[in-house]
């Protein structure tokens, strides 16, 4: 197993040189002038060529992907065009707000949703299971944004019951911003989680092992709580450490909608002032944490399942 | 010769029966049938509107008339009727959803046989590109591209298409892993069947029921992420019809409190939305082979 995630890890680096390549060629080859696009529109030559120089793009677009992968390599992602930040300190600042808002509402809905698909199993074929999935799929078919505008507009502006939106820097502060997209995020959520969870624990609920509790004569309550829930577990673990990069990346729109200052809302910001540096630097990261986390969740199969072997 | 085309003959027969069946088992599902229907009916008012059936003009009149028999949904802000809005986005909605979808479901497809068909080296690369592609989270990559291809209709639909085809890829790609070294491709090999034949005649039609679920699937992801690309402004031209463009106006009118724009986009949506989401419930059932002879 040891010799398999070593294996993994090193196959990170081809993976990461095609993440720089692509990234370098959307925005250094084909998205136009930086240089140009940042001056303004009212920009003269010589401005422009100076603002090419200061961002290091009047040297060759080899020289400039080199340099590019120096940075990540060395963990120095240099400075945001716009705001002059590190961006290394960028993220630092970001990711204690972006994790305060995914958190609480992650761990919440995946433990709502997996008993909720429990007991949809449980009652398969009943009006209570039909409506549950056809619950599910009415909610995944209302856009987010409209949870977003419709929510922060009936509880906040008309109830009066949260902020409409701030922010407070303390942690003890902190909550009464976040209560209202803690339960944005938790709805969004409830549509993909409870049916994937449904499938999960459906594949398990048929398997020879519940045919041999049933036929022993085990009540139903019983094979659910203790047989069905603890196999179904594995590939639920799976999914759910698949889905964890969502922590980080956060929820764009719900940060922009609330003044959140987290990741979400500091990439949003990045893609509107073309701030190519702190848009390179969010896709490395993303793409670093997204690998991490796949591999970790193919890891923990093979560690909670022992049939699984990884060669 | 002959040896060659009897072979076909039986293999066309076997397939229209396990497409019969499938379609045999869709009838009898009452939800399905009903969501098919609404989305023909969602079809025909995208035709009709694009043909200039519906709506054929944007008649201006005063803004934010409240909803009247005229204007159901009443007026927008340059005093168009949002009815006739929401009517031309389904077109625009309707469009991005087929060609985005079919632009992935081709990328997918292929990559997927080749790498699941030839294995080695294209495995490896194919393998290579979609881990890259998939690595990289989509609400970045989809914002890059457009940002770069720029706005408009287009580039929204080869935005969505060229970062949506990786799930058919690595599924169509196992797929022909189990595929392509049984029997009946080992048969059509010994008559003589080059690889092109293999896998587009003989392999494709027994893998391509994953096609169209997915299809069904990248249809409904498309239709929703055109939503949130136009309140990023990175959408379709504000000069279009746009179900996005129209939660977008509705942002800045809660307040006044006018819902038209929000009501009438949201309605639209949920209808084509949850249809083909039921649509989509019922065609993967259908398409089951576990589910035959239930």
């Amino acid at each position: 197993m040891i010799g398999y995630a070593i294996r993994r890890i090193l196959y990170m680096i081809p993976i990461l040189f095609g993440v720089t390549l692509l990234t370098f060629t959307l925005f250094n080859v084909f998205g136009g002038d930086p240089a140009r696009r940042y001056a303004g529109k009212h920009a003269t030559e010589e401005q422009v060529q100076v603002i090419r120089a200061e961002l290091g793009l009047d040297r060759s677009l080899p020289a400039q992907y080199v340099y590019f992968v120096k940075q990540i390599a060395t963990f120095d992602y240099g400075r945001s065009w716009a705001s002059k930040q590190l961006i290394s300190t960028m993220i630092t600042d970001g990711i204690g707000a972006t994790l305060s808002l995914t958190a609480p509402a992650f761990a919440a809905s995946t433990i709502f949703c997996i008993f909720l698909a429990l007991f949809s199993v449980y009652g398969r074929g009943t009006i209570f299971d039909r409506g549950i999935v056809v619950t599910c799929l009415g909610l995944m078919s209302i856009s987010s944004l409209v949870y977003i505008l419709a929510l922060q507009y009936l509880l906040a502006f008309r109830g009066g019951l949260f902020p409409i939106s701030g922010w407070d820097p303390s942690w003890a502060g902190r909550w009464e911003y976040l209560t209202l997209p803690w339960i944005i995020m938790f709805v969004l959520s409830l549509g993909p989680n409870i049916l994937i969870f449904r499938t999960v624990i459906m594949d398990e609920a048929f398997q020879d092992y519940a045919r041999t509790a049933r036929a022993k004569g085990l009540a139903e309550k019983h094979i659910y709580a203790k047989h069905i829930l603890k196999n179904a577990m594995i590939p639920i673990i799976t999914v759910v450490v698949i889905e964890m990069p969502v922590l980080i990346s956060g929820s764009v729109l719900i940060e922009n909608f609330f003044g959140i200052p987290g990741l979400g809302g500091t990439m949003i910001k990045a893609l509107n002032d073309s701030d190519f540096p702190v848009i390179k630097a969010f896709t490395v990261m993303s793409a670093v944490v997204y690998m991490l986390f796949n591999l970790l969740s193919d890891l923990l199969y093979s560690a909670v399942d022992p049939r699984v072997k990884l060669g | 010769m002959s040896l060659a085309s009897t072979s076909s003959a039986s293999q066309s027969v076997q397939q229209n029966s396990l497409w019969w069946d499938a379609f045999r088992r869709f009838k009898r599902n009452k939800v399905g049938v009903i969501s098919l229907f609404t989305i023909l009916v969602y079809v025909l008012i995208a035709i009709g509107s694009a043909t200039g059936l519906l709506y054929p003009h944007a008649s201006q009149g005063e803004q934010y008339l409240p909803m009247s028999w005229q204007h159901p949904f009443g007026t927008d802000i340059f005093g168009r009727d949002i009815l006739g809005r929401a009517v031309h986005g389904t077109s625009t909605a309707i469009s991005i959803g087929l060609l985005a979808s079919s632009l992935s479901l081709i990328i997918g497809v292929v990559l997927g046989a080749l790498a699941g068909y030839f294995g080695k080296k294209v495995d490896a690369a194919v393998v290579w590109l979609y881990t890259v592609v998939d690595s990289v989270p989509y609400i970045l990559l989809i914002p890059a591209l457009t940002f770069v291809l720029g706005r408009g209709l287009i580039n929204v639909f080869i935005a969505v298409g060229l970062t949506s085809w990786v799930t058919t890829a690595r599924l169509v790609r196992g797929e022909f892993m189990k595929h392509k070294d049984r029997d009946y491709v080992l048969a059509a090999h010994a008559i003589g069947a080059g690889d092109g034949r293999k896998i587009f005649g003989h392999i494709l039609p027994n893998v391509a029921h994953l096609a169209f679920v997915q299809f069904g699937l990248g249809f409904v992801a498309a239709i929703k992420i055109e939503v949130i690309l136009s309140y990023l402004g990175l959408g379709v031209d504000p000069s279009q019809p746009s179900w996005g463009l129209m939660i977008d106006d509705a942002k800045n009118e809660l307040a006044r409190p006018f819902f038209g724009n929000l009501a009438a986009a949201t309605l639209f949506m949920f209808g084509l939305i949850l249809a083909f989401n039921l649509f989509n419930d019922a065609l993967r059932e259908a398409l089951d082979p576990k589910m035959k002879n239930k």
